[in-house]
């Protein structure tokens, strides 16, 4: 049995939320580095060191990368032997970036009701989903996402019978859609199989992953590698604006699914892709 | 690439000499707006009611920024999609608005009416509003206060940087830019 204070995770909430608004993740910084060798069009590489720039002046200002500061989503891995004492996890995650966004400066991007949009004025409630594992540890991990990308995302449901050509097909149509709307250089997530939400899901924890991971499946980690470069001739480039570098990275998870069914979904990160794990 | 040094207000002379692709440092004072203040800007000059700043000649900045921390003067302030200000903005060109800054393609009628009323749509590069935030000197809310960061501000600016997306020919470079890397045989 584990004890984990509402406190400490109020404190490392507000903590994260700050942290990985401001600080670029390292590993977006060698792919932005490698992209910047590998364009060849002035215009693009001003766009990408601008980018590099850009993280250099929020590092030193101290203010977020990005003016959309996102909203806050939260997978939450829960061991069975987890005790969360003075008061609901739900809560000390939303009390948690509350704090973050007010003590950091960030902006509060969130509505109440959608379609009369007044904002919460606390950048929540955060979209929380919870999954109950074994063990004694209590893993959150948070996302800030920007909704430039998150506009330009999309669902399908295809016929089996359209297989791999159709996912690529899908995943090709939908990122020329966004063209230069979702700032590219963007992070590719795309969730295969399931159900019509579970696909969704899917894809919005590929873009969680560790930028440089691979799927595990090699069959899979192939067609990420396959799908990437099928996005890159799509000539994009940064910003919409024409080059090779339209997506840094394509993350696939895949989910068992229904005879009758292939859906798809593909969700769009900017260059931002700010994510943090916490572990207690 | 050219690069270009401007000043507000804006005239038929200064966009005359501006092409898609060009880079442009603008200097002077602009306006924000974004979702929420478009609706009220639309919903005044319906009622034909006084806008909360002269239009003629001005450059609107689509923008929501970052609070401004202690001593300084504004957040993070780079640009927000600008397609989603498409039903409205041939409006306010209409109303003698002469430039709008945002990021992302514009759809026909906003590209119609820049031709037909000589304006221009720059593009700030998206996901720089650090970077940006350094060309602003100057930050004041002027209307809308309620709506928070989607307020109007007024802003005074120096060298602000920024692409010409779309010129007053029509041509735009969200079209011209990507057609020479476009490759999708090979798929």
């Amino acid at each position: 049995m584990k004890r984990v204070f509402y406190d400490e995770i109020v404190k490392v909430v507000m903590e994260k939320c700050i942290e990985m608004n401001i600080y670029m993740d390292e590993k977006l910084k060698i792919l932005l580095d490698k992209a910047v060798e590998e364009e060849d069009s002035n215009l693009a590489k001003e766009i990408l060191k601008d980018l590099l720039l850009n993280q250099e002046v929020a590092k030193e200002e101290l203010i977020p990368l990005c003016q959309d500061t996102g909203m806050i989503i939260a997978f939450v891995e829960l061991g069975q032997s987890v005790i969360i004492e003075g008061g609901s996890l739900s809560d000390a995650i939303n009390e948690g970036v509350e704090k973050g966004y007010q003590d950091g400066h960030l902006r509060k991007s969130v509505v109440g009701c959608p379609l009369r949009r007044k904002n919460t004025n606390s950048n929540t409630p955060a979209i929380i989903y919870y999954d109950v594992v074994e063990g004694e540890t209590l893993k959150i991990i948070l996302a800030a996402k920007g909704f430039g990308s998150e506009n330009m995302s999309s669902v399908k449901m295809l016929k089996p019978s359209e297989g791999v050509e159709g996912v690529k097909e899908f995943v090709l149509e939908t990122i020329q859609k966004a063209g230069g709307n979702c700032c590219p250089p963007i992070i590719v997530g795309v969730g295969i199989g399931g159900s019509f939400d579970k696909a969704a899901l899917l894809a919005k924890k590929a873009l969680l992953r560790d930028l440089m991971e691979r799927n595990k499946d090699p069959y899979l980690a192939e067609l990420e590698g396959e799908l990437l470069e099928a996005v890159n001739q799509l000539g994009i480039g940064p910003q919409g604006f024409g080059g090779k570098t339209t997506a840094l990275a394509l993350q696939i998870e895949t989910y068992p699914t229904h005879i009758a069914g292939l859906p798809v979904a593909v969700n769009i990160n900017c260059h931002a892709s700010r994510h943090k794990d916490i572990l207690f | 690439m050219n690069i270009m040094r401007i000043s507000t207000p804006l005239n038929k002379d200064i966009i005359s000499g501006l092409r898609a692709g060009d880079k442009v440092l603008i200097s002077g004072i602009i306006y924000t707006a974004r979702d929420a203040a478009h609706m009220r800007l639309q919903e005044l000059i319906i009622n034909n009611k006084e806008l909360p700043f002269n239009l003629e000649g001005e450059i609107i900045y689509y923008v929501g920024p970052t609070p401004a921390p202690p001593g300084k003067i504004i957040g993070s302030a780079g640009p927000t999609t600008s397609t989603r200000m498409d039903g409205i903005a041939p409006l306010l060109l209409e109303k003698g608005l002469l430039g709008m800054i945002g990021k992302g393609n514009r759809d026909a009628t906003v590209v119609e009416a820049i031709k037909k009323c000589g304006g221009i749509y720059f593009a700030a590069i998206g996901g720089a509003g650090a970077l940006i935030s350094k060309s602003i000197i100057e930050s004041e809310v002027i209307a809308f206060p309620e709506l928070g960061t989607e307020a109007v501000r007024k802003l005074k600016i120096i060298d602000l940087p920024v692409i010409v997306a779309i010129d007053n020919r029509g041509v735009n470079l969200y079209e011209t830019g990507p057609s020479s890397y476009i490759n999708r045989e090979k798929f």
